[in-house]
């Protein structure tokens, strides 16, 4: 045991090797991740101050902030940057990378370098994106729609196309590094059905960056191609058809979608066993449940130009499709409420993330099954009913998941433990917050508002004042963790290699983690999550 | 650090090999065999195509290319020889492609028809 | 290292999956565009030169033999035939993208590329605009293939280098394979793009 006298510390990851050449050739995935932690917060931050924007802006009905143009403009980049560079990558490239390697047992993913490339891609094509915003910015939405985007628009289309093209080729490597690092790498015992569900849920993610983000590439190139060179594929006055463009653009962009939450839902499993101290409910379910989602989500991307144009016979198909959809996620949220009742909860923090979730998801989730009828769609597409699901979704669900994911593993990841007090409020702020910012957006869409207008009709703007007071508690919330997590990087008391007592083989080494991970490979005995077992041992003594 | 290298107590996917790559497997003259054969259909493609066979012309020339694809995916990139893993992410591609081929086109043709309700 | 072999051959696959699907994309459109213009189809592919297109699909067959043959010299270690064998697939590289040019060109001339430079002559009952859409994807297509054969040039150039150096053994030879994987799949590319983009109509001009 440690003595009163000074005891060296040990070398982890962190304190292995100095100075800046150490992080930004590093190879070891854990430092990448850190890399990754701190320009997705970068991002988000901006993001967040363009949202800030929208919602000063909507506060009055008038549109005297900003002009249509800028407002344009504003809410395109916002959309740019939260979706592509703050979204996409925030599970996967911060606690994936982080953690993927040490669930399976392994030193490293498979293909270290690639990991590494895969950051400076993702730092190319930040840097691209913000160069054609800071010159003059985007307006398309950051859907890029045709023919304006290719034809009509005077912004900075292929810039920003350009940004977003070589972003996407870095989750593609992410993807292809977890592909290949689940089948190839795992430890020694540690089977399919004994992986925990973080990593089915990074799998099934993998899967699909794999296999949607090239087709938004290309499409993004041909929209730079189509700018630059004039021809007509997307052009109705040339004899294109614009909705060929929408047909490539949402082939991807729904199936990201999923890539944003599976590992999100992952984070979920995780903290919600931990915190419940029980087994999940029905393993193979929640497994299949995300492969399910993987794949159904590359079926349904048509519903969202149910009002473009398509023919009406596709769109009862995607209909129907985008319903069955809904049903693996309905099955996790079953899953997991199953998995609370009875058990031995604890409300930390990452608890409270992971419960305001599953409510969050769930509402999120619903309305997007009343989305997939035809009926109501064609009444609130383009309105704030839309805005507000995939906020949901999107912010109640994604962001607070990433959230639980960082205060659950942030004793791993520093070797600190942040104040309990504020991490608590800050929680309460995000879904206090989150809920006053988004839920009078499905009242006031229903009723009509459109979206991507920076002005509106005064009976508006009762629900727009309630959405912008929510927006500045969020933000509250948000800053909090900036400001404490910092703080317990010096200030923070030691972690401690297992604080939760969670099961996984993240926690059986120290923290924070020494540069190799594991002294020696561990060999896996056990299910996932044998919690049983892990509160009937007496607690093990700390690895100094 | 212990001195075996971790990695091949490891769990993994061997899947069903059909060969191990380095006993027997493909041989110069099975490679030149395909070659030949890639040769022959792509003169059979341009031959074909110069006789009207109306409606099934695209499909007889996509089916010889497949033809022609298949082998160079069998034995020139050696797929055959590999775990059946790489042939499911192979083929889940084509798939995959085939949804998006498949789903928009379904939209196209579709517009055409009369929906009297 | 039969185990990082097979890592690392699941990653180029992978790797091919997301070349796939980003050619697939441009499948897509071309086939959407050929499904609702076919006149402007069969009269675009009757501009193109169906001689250099075969030529330049016999060129790429065989620089799949000279390619895999590469890889079986690697897998024996024989230094010198991985050089030779490397040396005439960049050769056979070369002269696919040699011909490219020359057809370019040739389109080039005769006005053939929409918006740059587009007064096509002879396009019978055919709406221009539609024949235009034709080229856009035929260039778009081409291009983005030959902008890979380009890049395989350059790592097959890479590769001729350390092969000179003696890098590769019997042991070690992933690298010459990898590549070979990519070159294949270039070329399987291709052999999709021929019928396609050259072999639409029956009648043909010169």
């Amino acid at each position: 045991m440690a003595t009163a006298a000074t005891v060296p510390e040990k070398t982890n990851y962190l304190n292995a090797d100095y100075g800046i050449k150490s992080w930004l050739l590093t190879t070891d995935h854990k430092r990448i991740a850190l890399l990754y932690l701190a320009s997705i917060t970068a991002f988000f931050f901006l993001g967040g101050f363009f949202a800030m924007l929208i919602r000063l802006e909507l506060l009055t009905p008038a549109g005297d902030l900003l002009q249509a143009d800028t407002y344009n403009k504003v809410f395109s980049m916002h959309g740019i940057i939260m979706v592509f560079f703050f979204l996409i990558p925030s599970v996967p490239a911060v606690l994936g990378n982080f953690l993927v390697p040490m669930m399976v047992g392994a030193k490293d993913l498979a293909f270290p370098r690639i990991n590494l490339l895969s950051w400076y891609i993702y730092i190319l094509g930040g840097c691209i994106t913000l160069y054609a915003m800071i010159t003059g910015g985007v307006d398309t939405g950051w859907t890029f729609y045709t023919p304006f985007s290719t034809t009509f628009s005077n912004t900075n289309v292929v810039l920003a196309a350009v940004g977003v093209f070589i972003n996407g080729f870095s989750s593609i490597f992410t993807g292809l590094n977890f592909i290949v690092t689940i089948h190839r790498m795992r430890a020694p015992g540690l089977t399919w059905n004994r992986l925990p569900l973080f990593l089915w849920s990074n799998y099934a993610a993998a899967v699909i960056m794999v296999l949607g983000t090239p087709v938004v590439a290309i499409t993004l190139l041909l929209v730079a191609f189509e700018r630059l060179f004039h021809f007509g594929i997307f052009n109705a006055q040339l004899g294109g058809d614009p909705l060929l463009f929408q047909h490539l653009f949402w082939f991807y962009s729904h199936p990201a979608v999923y890539i944003m939450i599976l590992p999100g839902m992952g984070v979920i499993s995780e903290v919600i066993c931990c915190f419940s101290r029980k087994r999940v409910f029905g393993y193979d379910f929640v497994a299949l449940a995300s492969i399910g989602i993987a794949v159904l989500g590359f079926l349904v991307w048509a519903h969202h130009m149910f009002v473009a144009g398509i023919s009406l016979y596709a769109a009862l198909v995607f209909s129907i499709l985008t319903m069955f959809v809904a049903i693996p996620s309905a099955i996790k949220v079953f899953n997991w409420t199953a998995t609370m009742y009875k058990g031995s909860i604890r409300l930390d923090t990452p608890m409270l993330y992971a419960i305001g979730f599953i409510g969050l998801f769930t509402i999120g989730g619903l309305t997007g099954v009343f989305l997939a009828a035809l009926g109501i769609d064609v009444h609130v597409t383009d309105t704030y009913f839309i805005v507000a699901h995939f906020h949901y979704v999107m912010v109640g669900g994604m962001v607070m998941a990433y959230m639980c994911g960082l205060h659950f593993w942030w004793p791993k990841i520093s070797g600190k433990m942040y104040p309990e007090f504020w991490s608590k409020i800050s929680a309460l702020l995000v879904f206090i917050g989150f809920n006053l910012t988004f839920f009078p957006q499905f009242i006031v869409g229903y009723l009509g508002m459109p979206r991507r207008y920076h002005a509106y009709p005064p009976e508006y703007q009762v629900l727009n004042v309630l959405s912008t007071a929510g927006a500045s508690v969020l933000a509250v919330g948000y800053l909090l963790p900036m400001i404490y997590f910092a703080w317990s990087l010096k200030y923070g008391p030691d972690a401690g290699n297992n604080p939760w007592r969670a099961a996984g083989l993240e926690w059986q080494t120290s923290s924070p983690p020494p540069t190799f991970n594991f002294d020696e490979t561990p060999v896996v005995t056990t299910e996932a999550y044998n919690y049983d077992e892990i509160d009937n041992q007496p607690q093990e003594a700390e690895v100094v | 650090m212990s001195h075996t290298d971790p990695r091949s107590l490891q769990t993994h996917d061997t899947g069903e090999s059909v060969e191990l790559p380095h006993s027997h497997g493909p041989t110069t003259k099975m490679f030149i065999a395909v070659w030949i054969a890639l040769l022959v259909a792509t003169g059979l493609t341009v031959l074909i195509a110069s006789i009207d066979l109306g409606a099934l012309s695209a499909p007889i020339a996509l089916t010889i290319a497949t033809i022609k694809a298949v082998l160079v995916i069998l034995f020139f990139m050696e797929i055959k020889y590999q775990t059946k893993m790489t042939m499911t992410v192979l083929l889940s591609a084509f798939f995959f492609l085939g949804l998006l081929l498949c789903l928009t086109m379904a939209d196209y043709i579709s517009r055409a028809w009369n929906a009297t309700f | 290292m039969d185990q990082q072999h097979e890592t690392a051959t699941m990653g180029m696959w992978l790797f091919l999956v997301t070349e796939i699907m980003f050619f697939g994309g441009m499948f897509c459109a071309y086939l959407v565009y050929r499904y609702n213009y076919f006149t402007a189809w069969d009269v675009g592919s009757q501009h193109m030169e169906i001689k250099w297109g075969a030529i330049n699909t016999v060129v790429l067959i065989c620089s799949s033999l000279t390619m895999v043959l590469a890889v079986h010299a690697a897998k024996l270690g024989n230094k010198k035939m991985i050089v030779f064998f490397l040396f005439l697939t960049i050769l056979l590289g070369a002269a696919f993208l040699g011909i490219k040019a020359v057809e370019y060109t040739n389109h080039w001339n005769a006005g053939e590329v929409p918006g740059l430079n587009w007064h096509p002559s002879e396009l019978g009952n055919a709406d221009p605009r539609h024949v235009a859409i034709f080229f856009s994807l035929y260039f778009c297509m081409t291009g983005m293939h030959a902008l890979h054969m380009v890049i395989g040039i350059g790592l097959l150039t890479w590769l001729l280098i350390r092969a000179q150096k003696g890098d590769f053994t019997s042991e070690y030879n992933s690298p010459v394979e990898m590549t070979g994987l990519y070159w294949h799949f270039v070329d399987v590319v291709w052999i999709y793009l021929f019928p396609l983009l050259y072999l639409v109509s029956h009648h043909h001009h010169s």
